[in-house]
């Protein structure tokens, strides 16, 4: 029972993927198989959180091998919420896309990709070999460069060139530094790693190999200074796609980051988490003010997601138990309200055809609804009590206080203040002033399309993530006992091990 | 032989990063491919190179004595070759494509995404 639980989240996707593209000449039904899917990977994911909660890390090991020559699927309660996370935003975008992908994106596969997509998403959060992590990693990545290219205009292309180029970079650094790592400890199960790596005759190379890593999870994760591909290609894509990838792709990278910079490369913190904090300290500020000078509204969030990203690893490079529950809960929080502000900002689009913020507005007025949605994970995104942010932005500075990091802390704040000007930006833009008349008489900035049959589905999905943004706004208690109890997993790392290691095949 | 291996792998990387920041689209993707095998070859050589010891246990012994020929990188590299030849693959379509949307094959022009 624990083993199928653990692989559901693989098998799902993958199963869901083979029949949609048998259903390939079958749209209605592959919608509908679609959204099922992704409603049971939600339901199957929720059930491995409560498996690992009752009964501490679970783990197996594929094809009757025993770790470490096994490859070893393991889940611990980090792993367990991603994977949570990951089926509710999942389910919004599938919801969404019923609404806002045409035909033409359909037939040419579009369902089976997220689906694929989902599959290496959910094998790297929950792999417990190295080599394998950079294997979903490459699944993740083929499904979404085809996402990314799919539809074929112009500017769509040229995002994809540079999402492309980089993340293939990025991909072969991983590589290089995967071989390294074998090089010295023989052995690429991350637990494994952790028991032997101390003993290793080469110890020289370990910090080359971690130094190697950092560059690759912080390409994909769009760190200071490897980010510049995210805000050039992420604001391209069609909305739903934008917000999945916006949510959770970087996520997986600081996900990775977490995972082996507290599993395995703890030999010398001083260097790594050193250089991870001033790294994230960086991306904070130079996110931040990226969008402040935006007047797309996609480009902006973009840079917002760079300075997000600066929060959680600062929570790393801190690395106490305290600043990694602020992160762990920073990650969850953050996934839901980017990806929320993605579809809005599809949404804005549906009604004026534009996401330059000069040619939108007058949305309070004619839509008041809409604006109540943004501006829950708007302020929550700066950081306003009682939203879900503010307690993750507390969390996270009260760490970096404790630790004696004032000038992060100051940073962080500072960050939040800026974040909440960019915010008030796009309401005053998009909400508060009237539509220009330019923009709305012109056919391309404002022919307003009809409330639709379509447009239902793109706004439940909206308002869904909207409330979990305020459940967790309101009660975060629950949610930071899970990231504190994930936290303490991951300081402490001989329950992971010895689960890993012991793990019947 | 491990220090020639080095000085080749380093050769193809330096190779590889310099066709990437020229401008042409044809370049960046031969300097990825080039990438993609000087890895290959740097995992290799970091396994170890060993001659003439296959990893077969021989008749009536426990397991093997001193080093030998490490089958792990090889099947590595093995896996990798592949997910690199369908990436690449996919690349050289896409930016075939995109030199054609854009009318060039200059990335200094590719600019549409960057314009604020």
């Amino acid at each position: 029972m624990k083993e199928i639980l653990l692989i559901l989240p693989l098998l799902l996707p993958l199963i869901t993927a083979v029949m949609l593209l048998a259903l390939r000449r079958n749209p209605d039904r592959q919608r509908r198989l679609s959204a099922a899917s992704a409603f049971l990977q939600l339901a199957a994911a929720l059930m491995l959180a409560a498996l690992v909660w009752r009964h501490g890390v679970c783990a197996t090991t594929a094809g009757g091998w025993r770790a470490p020559f096994g490859i070893a699927i393991a889940a611990d309660l980090f792993a367990a919420s991603m994977v949570v996370v990951g089926g509710v935003i999942f389910l919004a975008v599938c919801l969404y896309s019923l609404g806002a992908i045409g035909r033409e994106r359909e037939t040419y596969g579009y369902h089976p990709l997220l689906h694929t997509l989902m599959l290496g998403v959910n094998g790297a959060f929950i792999t417990g070999d190295i080599f394998n992590l950079y294997v979903w990693f490459e699944v993740m990545l083929i499904s979404s460069f085809v996402l990314a290219a799919l539809g074929g205009k112009r500017e769509q292309l040229e995002g994809a060139v540079k999402y492309v180029a980089l993340n293939l970079l990025s991909s072969t650094v991983f590589l290089i530094a995967c071989g390294i790592l074998y090089g010295v400890a023989g052995t690429l199960n991350m637990a494994d790693l952790a028991v032997t790596l101390p003993g290793t005759q080469r110890p020289e190379l370990i910090p080359v190999a971690a130094v190697l890593f950092v560059v690759a999870f912080g390409i994909k994760a769009g760190a200071f200074p490897l980010f510049f591909w995210l805000p050039a290609s992420y604001h391209t894509l069609p909305s739903p796609v934008a917000a999945l990838f916006a949510g959770l792709l970087t996520k997986v990278g600081v996900y990775s980051m977490v995972r082996v910079f507290t599993l395995v490369f703890i030999q010398d913190t001083a260097l790594t988490h050193g250089l991870i904090a001033v790294m994230a300290v960086f991306t904070m500020a130079v996110g931040v003010l990226g969008a402040a000078a935006q007047y797309d509204f996609r480009r902006l969030l973009s840079f917002h997601i760079i300075s997000q990203i600066g929060y959680m690893i600062l929570a790393l490079g801190l690395y106490t138990p305290a600043a990694l529950a602020g992160g762990i809960f920073y990650i969850l929080h953050h996934i839901v309200v980017k990806s929320n502000l993605f579809l809005i900002a599809g949404i804005t689009r549906r009604y004026q055809g534009s996401y330059d913020l000069r040619r939108l507005g007058g949305f309070y007025a004619d839509r008041w609804w809409l604006a109540v949605l943004f501006i829950v994970p708007a302020f929550s995104l700066a950081g306003l009590p009682p939203l879900s942010g503010f307690w993750a932005k507390f969390a996270v500075v009260r760490a970096a206080l404790e630790a004696r990091y004032f000038v992060a802390a100051g940073v962080a704040i500072a960050v939040g203040l800026l974040t909440l000007f960019s915010m008030t930006k796009v309401w005053s833009e998009v909400f508060w002033k009237p539509q220009p008349a330019a923009a709305a008489a012109d056919g391309s900035g404002g022919k307003p399309k009809q409330d639709g049959p379509g447009i239902a589905w793109m706004v439940v999905p909206v308002a869904l993530l909207a409330a979990v943004t305020l459940g967790i706004g309101f009660f975060p208690e629950p949610l930071y006992r899970y990231s504190l109890r994930a936290a303490g997993q991951l300081m402490d790392r001989a329950e992971y091990i010895r689960a890993v290691l012991e793990a019947a095949p | 032989m491990e220090i020639l291996m080095a000085a080749v792998t380093g050769a193809i990387f330096g190779a590889g990063l310099y066709l990437m920041v020229r401008r042409s689209l044809v370049r960046l993707i031969f300097g990825l491919i080039l990438m993609g095998h000087a890895a290959n070859l740097a995992i290799f050589t970091v396994g170890g190179l060993v001659r003439d010891r296959a990893p077969v246990i021989p008749q009536g012994s426990d397991g093997i004595s001193g080093a030998f020929a490490d089958p792990l990188p090889q099947a590595l590299i093995l896996t990798a070759i592949v997910i690199g030849f369908g990436v690449q693959a996919f690349a050289i379509v896409l930016l075939e494509r995109a030199a054609r949307a854009a009318g060039t094959d200059d990335l200094d022009r590719m600019t549409t995404t960057d314009r604020t």
